[in-house]
């Protein structure tokens, strides 16, 4: 029990201080990371923030500068270390000609004890692929496929970067449902995303990283609350520039006849609102969402950076 | 973690078997490689080396079988390697594979297997048309050993390949490869003896990997120049793991 227990609080793959620079640009600038069994981590950054590069060092494609990458303990470059992950990487390059049924067979004899075809059929929703070539798929089959081989070897820690791009709602559905499923069985998952309703929707933790660094880490609820702003809509016939010029509103804009406002705190402005426009209809009040804070996060480290450049 | 030490022999075999079999079946599912590869090196010995020669299963029917055969084994190794690794590389393929548990030399073992399986296709054929309509008259011994030049052989080239895959881009390398690949047949005296060319293209042979294997390959049916077939082999051994060396140094930097 006490070994099992010590298993569960050990991460499953690690980063510490790692550094990595590709010429001049600082790729990673010292990020500190760590997946647990059973939770799933999503790596939220804008374009060039350095999630490619951290996976990189996880699944041993790249060599940190400095600091190290471990997976279960062992260096990523060990075989027996990758042995535990399933990986689905943005550009697979998977070629044209495999059949769908063959690339599975490929995959799971890399793995000591993989899942059935048919489990991961189910799982990956490739019922009726199976002879298909991989050239011959759509967008999203093709994304089913890639998913289907990351899970055949039933992972403990699963890599998905970008899974659902190219995906429709349906087959979003499918494949979320499918990484709640693993989750349950105690797997492990990175998960980078585009989606900010993706990360939202599975999340246990969310690190946002920007220029190489972590910057805010915690609960999908703890990234939210970095930002207190509140969203209001609402349809009126006030003068969005007017609004715009009240006490605690950020911004006011015209869409139609709908005014959207951006405030630090919703009270007082609806009551305002409601005060000099009897008329007013549809009032909605929202919180920001994980998109919010994203923005507002990565604005301000930007911003930061900025200064410090300037003040240097 | 004790499951991966006991895990049995042959499931570890078995995913070298199917990372050849599935290189095999995209290569030969690609016409675009695998018929020039298949159909050029016979149609070029049946026009040049049988019809032209009127088919009497003369001395150059007997040459081009041996130089049409390094001819079409150069193909596999050279664009089976090149074009493909430049492509994996490219697309991410050689990421997720190197990312996924993968045997690190399976690829590469698989890549090989596939180049001397087409070798062995392309000397086979060769071999049935110069005994059918060539009127070739050879051993069994001979044509036993031209089999082995011709599929052991393909691997110098499955290095050269596999160094430019490793440098030229998806695009470029099919066109880099050709540049190599039609001029050195010409000038290693593939498709004509070097006797009938200028004195110095064969004075310049000698710097042609093919021109050693050609040398190999024809001193089977005992039309070589007559340099000793012990130093070709070393040359190709030398050239084979000179490319193999930097394509592994390319590799682990990328």
């Amino acid at each position: 029990m006490a070994t099992q227990a010590l298993d569960r609080m050990a991460p499953l793959a690690r980063l510490r201080g790692a550094r990595k620079a590709y010429g001049k640009v600082q790729a990673l600038d010292g990020i500190d990371l760590e997946i647990h069994a059973g939770e799933l981590l999503a790596v939220l950054g804008p374009n060039g923030a350095g999630k490619t590069t951290a996976i990189g060092l996880l699944l041993g494609l790249v060599g940190a500068d400095a600091g190290e990458a471990t997976l279960f303990g062992q260096l990523p470059q060990q075989l027996a270390a990758r042995r535990g992950i399933g990986v689905m990487l943005q550009s697979a390059g998977i070629p044209d000609t495999l059949q769908v049924g063959e690339l599975l067979e490929l995959t799971r004899s890399y793995y000591a004890a993989p899942r059935s075809v048919a489990d991961c059929v189910a799982m990956a929703g490739l019922g009726g692929l199976l002879k298909r070539r991989y050239g011959k798929l759509s967008g999203g089959q093709q994304r089913r496929v890639q998913f289907a081989m990351a899970i055949c070897g039933r992972p403990k820690l699963l890599f998905l970067d970008e899974p659902t791009t190219g995906l429709d709602i349906e087959a979003r559905q499918t494949l979320w449902r499918a990484i709640r499923e693993l989750l349950a069985q105690g797997c492990g998952v990175l998960l980078t995303t585009h989606y900010l309703e993706e990360a939202e929707a599975l999340a246990d933790r969310v690190i946002v990283v920007n220029g190489g660094r972590v910057i805010a880490q915690g609960s999908v609820q703890q990234i939210r609350a970095h930002v207190s702003q509140r969203r209001i809509r609402c349809v009126s016939t006030l003068e969005a520039e007017t609004i715009g010029r009240w006490p605690q509103v950020r911004s006011a804009a015209r869409h139609d006849d709908r005014i959207e406002i951006v405030a630090d705190s919703a009270e007082v402005v609806v009551r305002r609102l409601l005060s000099e426009d009897p008329a007013l209809e549809e009032l909605e009040v929202e919180r920001a969402g994980l998109a919010d804070a994203f923005v507002a996060l990565t604005r301000n480290a930007h911003d930061e950076i900025v200064n410090q450049k300037e003040a240097a | 973690m004790n499951a991966i030490a006991v895990e049995p022999f042959s499931s570890s075999l078995r995913c070298y078997w199917l990372e050849a079999r599935c290189e095999f079946l995209r290569v030969l599912r690609a016409p675009a490689f695998a018929v020039p590869t298949l159909v050029f090196p016979p149609m070029f010995y049946l026009l040049f080396g049988v019809l032209l020669n009127g088919g009497h299963g003369g001395k150059a029917t007997s040459y081009l079988l041996a130089t049409y055969g390094v001819f079409g084994v150069m193909a596999p190794g050279l664009f089976g390697f090149g074009v493909a690794m430049a492509l994996d590389r490219e697309r991410g393929f050689l990421a997720l594979k190197r990312a996924m548990p993968t045997p690190p030399a399976a690829m590469l073992l698989a890549k090989m297997a596939m180049a001397m399986i087409f070798a062995a296709m392309i000397s086979v054929i060769l071999a049935s048309l110069a005994l059918t309509l060539g009127h070739v008259t050879l051993a069994p011994l001979q044509l036993v050993q031209l089999f082995a030049v011709n599929v052991l052989g393909v691997l110098p080239f499955c290095a050269i390949g596999l160094y430019i895959g490793t440098v030229a881009s998806g695009q470029a390398a099919p066109a880099v490869i050709n540049l190599l690949y039609l001029p050195m047949a010409f000038l290693a005296g593939l498709w004509m003896p070097l006797s009938m060319l200028p004195a110095l293209f064969a004075k310049l042979a000698p710097v042609w990997p093919a021109y050693h294997l050609a040398q190999v390959a024809l001193s089977v049916v005992g039309l070589d120049d007559g340099g000793s077939v012990a130093v070709h082999v070393l040359v190709l051994a030398a050239i084979s793991a000179l490319f193999f060396g930097l394509a592994r140094r390319r590799l682990a930097r990328a």
